[in-house]
């Protein structure tokens, strides 16, 4: 009895970790190219996940089929992270990448501010359900328990998806070495031609359309309604934090202990399903400030 | 004769550069030591290690017989080795008074919350530092707003207002105009000498050095080449060849 | 002149102010209340650093106040409600500061706020304890030991919100200009000479953290005995968010400020919340964008600046606490 909990935990925390790795990969990449904190970035899961549940549930209504789902997925990702991101980037983020930290931290939270208002407007406080991926990938069985296809196989395999298609986009492709090259020298980069407004341009459209992409996967598992956004943001630094921020590899170990974690508790001690990730960033950063894969920089005196 | 502040077997590398391989110092009571080398050779890494900023990963550090490795640059600062930087070190946003202030209150143990940092006992003594090293004119001025020249003795002025037993510089004058350099280091020089403290220097000027110090070490690929006064240092043919000519 | 001559003269009026306008007495007295925690954000603003999480302590001051008139049965005393509250929230302070005050700038404010989303959380969860998300009740509690009828009371705690915000501000810019005080500044531009002076930031930084908590655990707890009630929306993000945002009105150079931008948050909220409705997020983020890019140094500072002008001095007597805007990236 109890190793079949224990089983479905792992199940729960597996797919709940895959999810919030989406979510902090994209805020993580963001940090290390950039050097802002986007607070606004659980905003982008939300908004994802509205679109999704929205678009699918039109697309149900419209009588078409349910596998077409998985591709409009990713379309509503895209959508959401290249207007809205896009926007946010041109005409906001442009215009304080020399402000200090405090003042950008400030800026995106007033975008969470606003986001989350948004998302009230157009989709009210109703909750929205939309579990039909879920369904039409049937369940598995794994060690006597059954569980859904779409959380014990597909999930985990976007997750995988992700991180290694990012490492070989940032490793293997010429805009990826952009990116790195901006990462690691501004400077340099800027001197040998590299545009860094267009380098920041596109990896933050990438980095929240992760986001949104996150919450379009989670509108099947999960009733879609406010502050979702206000939970997933904290999650996630909680994650990219507990890695190290900008650590890519890093958040995928981080986001898989956070989720386990989340979901052991859920199982063995209720009260405590939400203090438990942060439980864990604690323990971590009082052991170790910079992360578990974060280098220690020293200012030059 | 005991030494003061002693370094032994200090050893540390950032990748593959070797910046220092075994060096050993003493520095004793009332010297006015220069450190000479090539650029990069690792001089300011010994302040920051003599000040707990970097960690070697061998070697030991010590102060009147205190183990220093390990400790953090506010312990060893309250120990009484303050230091002044290559590059200015200041508040921005405060005026140099301000900055000064803070340096006293901080000696003083004065770090209270109700009283007004302009009030505190010891303003006629951090004036008086700052009339020393030249600044008076500039102490209503923000930091921020100064010439190099003046940001650099306020550095220093701000280490000098912890009353240290050991002062460790950085390039002391660079920045400074060349006019002003001597006069300047004429009134540094005696008011250390008036308050009784040890001085240790980093220096790229020969002239700076034959004038103020009265030992000379030199840094070079890792270790100390040679220690000495500096008529003799100075004029040692390796010495001219590695350091001086170059 | 700003607390020589203006403070004083503002607190005068605001304690004539219920003999002329006594129908004022209820939207002031939650202007004093929220003005206390916007003073602590702005004390941790010297510093450079911003909390995303206060509204904790602000709803640690409310509950305790509610769980100490519950135990004293009745509604318990004001004065011994107020002063629990502040142990709380000092408490609580201690226990988050020793852990923010080792980070800055992005991790203070997210951890401030992941600890706030706890304390959230729980409170909803723990409904046996708390009342979960329906709040707990507080009755009415005695003044100085007298039962109050509600006219009397609302009176009453009129004046304990002025004298206790007044005693804030001017704890609060004797506290800006005191060796403290210039540390927090310092750590902001340069922390490492901080530590090169011999001066701890971090232990700077967590009295100047308790003090703000402190502040805030009043707050809350006034606010919650004049309302009657503490819910864990006390404790949220949004909360949280309007302290920061009431700071950076009301201007981050000054503790005025936070008194100046408390009053026109709330003058805003009841004047327009009609027309604004659902909207008030989306407006309020929008403001906040416009003050940072447009005038970071709030409604005071603002003042000051014109006001120097006006005198003829040119040079602006301090940049803004939020910093230069420096020139953007290529």
């Amino acid at each position: 009895m109890s190793l079949q909990i224990l089983v479905l935990a792992a199940l729960d925390g597996i797919a709940y970790g895959a999810l919030v790795f989406l979510v902090a990969v994209g805020m993580t990449l963001v940090f290390g190219v950039m050097r802002i904190l986007n607070v606004a970035h659980g905003s982008f899961y939300a908004l994802g996940a509205y679109a999704a549940a929205s678009l699918g549930i039109a697309m149900a209504g419209m009588g078409l089929s349910p596998w077409l789902a998985f591709p409009m997925f990713i379309v509503a990702a895209a959508v959401v992270g290249i207007t809205v991101g896009g926007l946010m980037e041109r005409f906001l983020l442009q215009r304080i990448y020399g402000y200090e930290e405090t003042l950008q931290l400030l800026v995106t939270f007033a975008v969470f501010m606003m986001l989350e208002n948004v998302q009230r407007l157009v989709w009210g406080v109703q909750p929205y359900f939309y579990s039909d991926p879920l369904r039409q990938l049937g369940n598995v069985n794994v060690a006597g328990i059954t569980y859904t296809a779409y959380q014990t196989l597909f999930l985990p395999l976007v997750a995988l998806a992700v991180l290694f298609g990012l490492r070989f986009f940032l490793r293997y492709t010429l805009a990826g070495s952009v990116i790195v090259a901006v990462t690691e020298d501004r400077e340099a980069a800027t001197a040998i031609g590299i545009n860094a407004r267009r380098v920041f341009f596109l990896t933050f459209v990438i980095g929240v359309t992760l986001a949104s992409l996150g919450g379009a996967l989670a509108s099947p598992t999960t009733s879609v309604l406010p502050g979702m956004g206000a939970e997933m943001i904290v999650l996630s630094f909680a994650v990219a934090a507990t890695a190290g921020l900008g650590q890519i590899e890093g958040a995928a170990i981080a986001a898989l202990l956070i989720g386990l974690g989340r979901s052991m508790a859920v199982f063995f001690a209720p009260e405590f399903e939400v203090v438990m990730p942060y439980l864990i960033m604690v323990l971590v950063l009082l052991i170790r400030p910079e992360g578990l894969f974060g280098k220690t920089t020293a200012r030059k005196i | 004769m005991n030494a003061l502040l002693s370094a032994r077997d200090i050893e540390i590398r950032f990748g593959g550069v070797v910046a220092a391989d075994g060096v050993a110092l003493d520095v004793f009571e009332g010297d006015n030591l220069a450190i000479i080398g090539p650029n990069g050779a690792g001089k300011t890494t010994f302040l920051n290690i003599c000040t707990g900023y970097l960690k070697p990963q061998a070697g030991r550090v010590t102060f009147k017989g205190r183990e220093l490795l390990g400790s953090s640059p506010r312990a060893i600062t309250r120990l009484g080795i303050a230091r002044a930087f290559q590059i200015p070190q200041l508040f921005a946003e405060q005026t140099v008074l301000e900055n000064m202030l803070l340096a006293s209150a901080s000696r003083a143990g004065r770090l209270g919350m109700f009283t007004r940092l302009a009030d505190i006992p010891q303003r006629a003594e951090a004036e008086a530092i700052l009339e020393q090293v030249g600044c008076s004119d500039v102490k209503d001025r923000v930091a921020s707003e100064l010439p190099e020249g003046k940001r650099k003795l306020v550095d220093i002025a701000l280490a000098l207002a912890l009353k240290p037993a050991v002062l460790l510089m950085d390039e002391p004058t660079s920045g400074v105009a060349s006019s002003e350099k001597f006069a300047i280091m004429d009134t540094l020089i005696g008011a250390l000498r008036a308050q009784k403290v040890t001085s240790v220097f980093v220096e790229h000027d020969m002239e700076m050095v034959s004038r103020y110090a009265n030992r000379v070490a030199v840094w070079s690929s890792g270790r100390i080449q040679k220690e000495g006064p500096p008529d003799e240092v100075l004029t040692d043919p390796e010495v001219i060849r590695t350091v001086i000519g170059s | 002149m700003l607390m020589r001559v203006i403070f004083p003269a503002i607190v005068l009026l605001a304690a004539l102010n219920p003999l002329v306008f006594p129908q004022w007495d209820a939207f002031l007295t939650i202007v004093f209340a929220k003005a206390l925690p916007v003073i602590g954000i702005i004390l941790l603003l010297q510093a450079g650093q911003v909390s995303f999480g206060h509204a904790m302590f602000f709803a640690i001051g409310a509950y305790t106040a509610g769980f100490v008139g519950r135990w004293m049965g009745g509604g318990g005393e004001l004065f011994l409600l107020l002063l629990a509250a502040l142990a709380a929230s000092v408490v609580a302070g201690l226990f988050v500061g020793i852990f923010v005050v080792r980070y800055r700038y992005i991790f203070f404010a997210m951890l401030n706020l992941a600890f706030s989303m706890v304390l959230f959380s729980l409170l909803e969860k723990f409904i046996h304890i708390t009342g979960g998300s329906d709040g707990l009740r507080i009755s009415r509690p005695t003044l100085l030991g007298q039962e109050m009828s509600r006219a009397n009371y609302e009176f009453g705690i009129y004046y304990v919100s002025l004298a206790l915000l007044a005693l804030a501000i001017f704890g609060a810019w004797r506290l800006m200009d005191s060796p403290v005080g210039h540390a927090m500044k310092a750590i902001k531009s340069n922390e490492t000479r901080v530590e090169y002076l011999g001066i701890s930031p971090r232990r700077t930084l967590l009295v100047v953290y308790v003090a703000s908590a402190a502040l805030a655990g009043v707050g809350g707890a006034l606010v919650g005995v004049f309302q009657g009630i503490a819910t864990p929306d006390y404790a949220y993000w949004t909360r949280s968010g309007e302290f920061v945002f009431v700071a950076i009105l009301g201007g981050a150079g000054q503790v005025l400020g936070a008194l100046a931008g408390s009053f026109s948050f709330e003058f805003i909220r009841v004047t327009a919340a009609a027309y604004l409705g659902d909207t008030w997020q989306l407006t309020l983020g929008l403001m906040l964008l416009g003050i940072i890019l447009f005038a970071p140094a709030g409604i005071v500072g603002s003042l000051v600046n014109v006001g120097n002008r006006w005198r003829g001095r040119r040079t602006r007597e301090k940049p803004s606490p939020l910093g230069e805007a420096k020139e953007a990236v290529r």
